[in-house]
């Protein structure tokens, strides 16, 4: 039985095989009690991580060759080799593996250590013979005495007679010999982690050939060339010095380019980054404004609504309100805006304002100004101009492609700037000598032509404004002079302007006429605060004042076509670019109102507050020339910019089978049908 | 008489103007160059009598400080052909006659 159960428990997997052995012990005095334990482990049991293999694959037999090469030797070794400076193969590749080293103590008997070692034993060797002897003499100890006195003898004899016992013994320098038979030895290998040889080798530095002759003459010459190129640096810098003084402005801008040379390339880069950033961060913005599009349009009748875009501010210019707006007509994203104050009691300083819609966090041109700005126009043609008439009177140019915050021109009083705040500049087409001039308004009565020539700003007094209608030179009458407080250009007709005065009167002027107006329209009776030719009707013009309403006028007629009021003081009005009969006007109220003719005729099709805060006043508003958007500008610095819905912007429709007819035509047909339903009445009453 | 002291004079003179470091070529770095080129300024003008004393103490000192090993050549009229280490070879005038080469190579 108990041989039995023995061989059952070798049959186990060897992960038993101790517990086991060690319980084997037991049950062979106790075999009654663990003997049912071990009956039911009979089973064979697999260790979890034993390969699952079939039957077939079981059987197959695997041949295995062993061989004397150590497997953890590399296979091949590269070695760089200076005398061919390249990577070769090593031939042989070592295959011994040391798995054990244990350093030996014999030594040969005719060695130089073995005779030092021999000559310092000497002394003691002796005893241990002596001791070797008296051991196994110890049944004689009569022979006792003689190896004592033949000591010396035998201690001769025995160096030569027992050479083999010495060398034994030169090891041991103690006297006392250890029991042979009674000691026994242990010894243990402990584990010895296989060796991995690891190396690394980098490339050697890289290397180049020159090559060169030194020679007397050739260092003479080097010399001499040498001198030379410091002498010609010597005038250079001589030369550059004397014209100091006649180029200090040039010289600057040559500075100032090394100086800033690496930064504008950052400034680039820098700007996309900054336009990129903005993008992101006002992205659904910037969708709504190309692609959204009001639906609820179609429901809501005829009238329209105004959708919030950006809105732009300047930190330095918070205190300044909006004086005047102006988009540029080459880049249609870019819009200049004026900054200044409209109360006579405080006044300060000014600036012009340069916003992109790209980027709204920032103005694009910043140019502070002495004074306040209270109008500006960019030229047509030549966008980087932009002239601005300011509080104080003065007119200026400023160029955009210009650094620096200085404008390019300035009047002063010795060319005879205005005596009174400027309310309105105006470029005009160049002259016959190509030269560029403006014209501007200003509540000292004047309307001047500013012209360009070279360096500075000729002046030419159009007209002066007066309260009756014709000056006379008599001493009667003391003429007085009325203030201008806008105007405006026909769009076709060159010489034919509109100016708007602070009395409510409108005058109609050509400027071959410097005396005497083609006409006056008693228009309002608080200032006219902005007097617009129609873009597309010749005849229109529309007009707004302080006193609440807001007028259209036939410019043939005395009286006003259409008066709206408004329910507060109008700050601007503004005719559409795209259709003939729709305009915006801003009110105190901080709310626009949109208006289409030919849609209504009485009211607004569109009245919303724009700004938060009702206090806020709305002071100036644009029409973009090609996006359906407006901005509005208000008094507390801000530019808002709003969508127009759809129904805003309608434009009439075309019949079927007819051609169809320019926009400008059929703009100008439109406001002719407008107006032919007031005339006919008033013809037929004369 | 008067011709000779003459030339004598110009050669010195031009021996003074001609005397500052001139570097013909190089490639190492700027703070590198510097250095080797004041080194072998010192040396030259200390062993001024004595090449090879000169070129040992810049080889020595150049070993010293930027690792071995190099090698210098100090004269008047030689041509050389030498493999260098990249961004390791300097190659100047100085004193209106004297040349010094120096390279590293190991």
């Amino acid at each position: 039985m108990r041989k039995g159960s023995t061989v059952q428990k070798v049959l186990l997997p060897v992960a038993k095989s101790t517990k086991p052995a060690s319980k084997k012990k037991d049950e062979d005095e106790d075999p009654g009690e663990g003997w049912d334990e071990w009956a039911q482990g009979k089973a064979l049991i697999k260790p979890p991580d034993q390969l699952e293999l079939s039957e077939a694959e079981l059987k197959e037999e695997i041949t295995r060759i062993l061989t004397a090469n150590n497997p953890h030797a590399p296979q091949n070794i590269v070695r760089y080799s200076f005398k061919e400076r390249s990577y070769k193969p090593t031939s042989a590749v070592d295959q011994m593996a040391v798995h054990f080293v244990l350093e030996g103590s014999l030594l040969h008997e005719d060695s130089d250590e073995a005779r030092r070692l021999r000559a310092k034993e000497g002394l003691p060797e002796e005893t241990a013979t002596v001791d070797t002897g008296v051991e196994p003499d110890e049944e004689e100890p009569e022979t006792s005495d003689t190896p004592v006195e033949d000591g010396q003898e035998v201690e001769e004899a025995g160096e030569e007679d027992r050479p083999d016992s010495v060398a034994s013994k030169t090891d041991r320098k103690e006297p006392k010999v250890t029991n042979q038979f009674n000691f026994s030895e242990r010894a243990s290998q402990t584990l010895n982690n296989p060796l991995r040889e690891r190396s690394c080798q980098t490339d050697p530095p890289p290397r180049g050939t020159f090559t060169a002759t030194a020679t007397q003459w050739d260092i003479y010459d080097a010399y001499v060339e040498e001198l030379q190129k410091q002498e010609t640096n010597k005038e250079k810098q001589k030369a550059v010095a004397s014209k100091k003084d006649n180029d200090k402005g040039k010289k600057k801008t040559l500075l100032m380019e090394t100086q800033t040379d690496d930064i504008t390339k950052v400034g680039k880069a820098s700007k996309i980054f900054e336009r990129m950033v903005n993008q992101n961060t006002f992205d659904d913005i910037a969708q709504d404004f190309k692609y959204f599009e009001d639906a609820s349009d179609e429901f809501r009748d005829q009238e329209g609504t105004l959708l919030p875009l950006w809105k732009f501010q300047y930190d330095k210019a918070k205190r300044l309100s909006v004086t005047a707006l102006c988009w540029n007509k080459k880049y249609q994203d870019l819009f200049a805006v004026g900054m200044g104050s409209y109360d006579f009691s405080k006044q300060g300083r000014g600036m012009l304002v340069y916003y992109s819609l790209k980027n709204s966090a920032y103005p694009e041109f910043i140019y502070p100004t002495l004074s306040g700005v209270l109008c500006l126009d960019i030229h047509e043609q030549h966008s980087y101009l932009v002239a601005v008439g300011f509080y104080d009177g003065c007119v200026a140019v400023y160029n955009n492609k210009e650094d620096g915050s200085e404008p390019m021109y300035k009047s002063t009083a010795k060319t005879g700037k205005h005596t009174d705040p400027v309310w309105q500049v105006r470029w005009q087409s160049d002259d016959m000598d190509n030269n560029h001039n403006f014209c501007s308004v200003s509540s000292d009565g004047r309307v001047v032509s500013w012209t360009l020539v070279k360096n500075e700003l000729v002046f030419t007094d159009i007209i002066r404004l007066s309260l009756n209608a014709a000056v006379s030179e008599g001493p009667e009458q003391q003429p007085g002079i009325a203030c201008g407080t806008s105007f405006d250009f026909h769009k076709q007709i060159d010489y034919l302007f509109l100016v708007g005065t602070e009395e409510g009167k409108i005058h109609k002027c050509s400027k071959t006429y410097s005396s005497q107006f083609l006409e006056t329209y008693n228009a309002h009776s608080m200032a006219v605060d902005a007097v617009k030719w129609n873009h597309f009707h010749p005849k229109v013009f529309i007009s707004c004042s302080s006193d609440w309403t807001v007028k259209i006028w036939e410019h043939t007629i005395n009286t006003p076509m259409f008066t709206f009021d408004l329910n507060a003081a109008v700050g601007d009005v503004a005719w559409s670019p795209y259709s003939s009969t729709v305009f915006a006007a801003v009110t105190t109220d901080a709310t626009v109102h949109i208006f289409d003719l030919s849609i209504n005729k009485y009211e607004a099709i569109c009245q919303q507050p724009v700004v938060a805060k009702k206090k806020t006043k709305l002071t100036h508003i644009e029409f973009n020339p090609i996006y359906p958007i407006i901005i509005v500008g208000d008094d507390r610095g801000y530019v808002s910019s709003l969508k127009l819905s759809p129904n805003l912007r309608k434009k009439p429709k075309v019949k079927k089978g007819q051609d169809q007819p320019k926009d400008s035509e059929m703009e100008e047909a439109k406001m002719e049908k407008l107006l032919s339903l007031l005339r006919e009445p008033e013809q037929s009453t004369v | 008489m008067a011709g000779t002291g003459e030339a004598k004079k110009e050669e010195a003179d031009y021996k003074r103007l001609h005397s500052f470091p001139l570097i013909r070529h190089t490639d190492m770095p700027e703070e590198m160059r510097v250095e080797t080129m004041e080194l072998c300024v010192t040396a030259c003008e200390k062993f001024a009598t004595n090449n090879e004393s000169a070129a040992k103490m810049i080889k020595e000192s150049m070993d010293k400080k930027f690792g071995s090993s190099w090698h210098v050549v100090i004269g008047e009229g030689f041509g050389f052909e030498v493999t260098h280490e990249v961004k390791n070879l300097l190659y100047m005038f100085f004193g209106g006659s004297l040349a010094v080469c120096v390279w590293k190579c190991s």
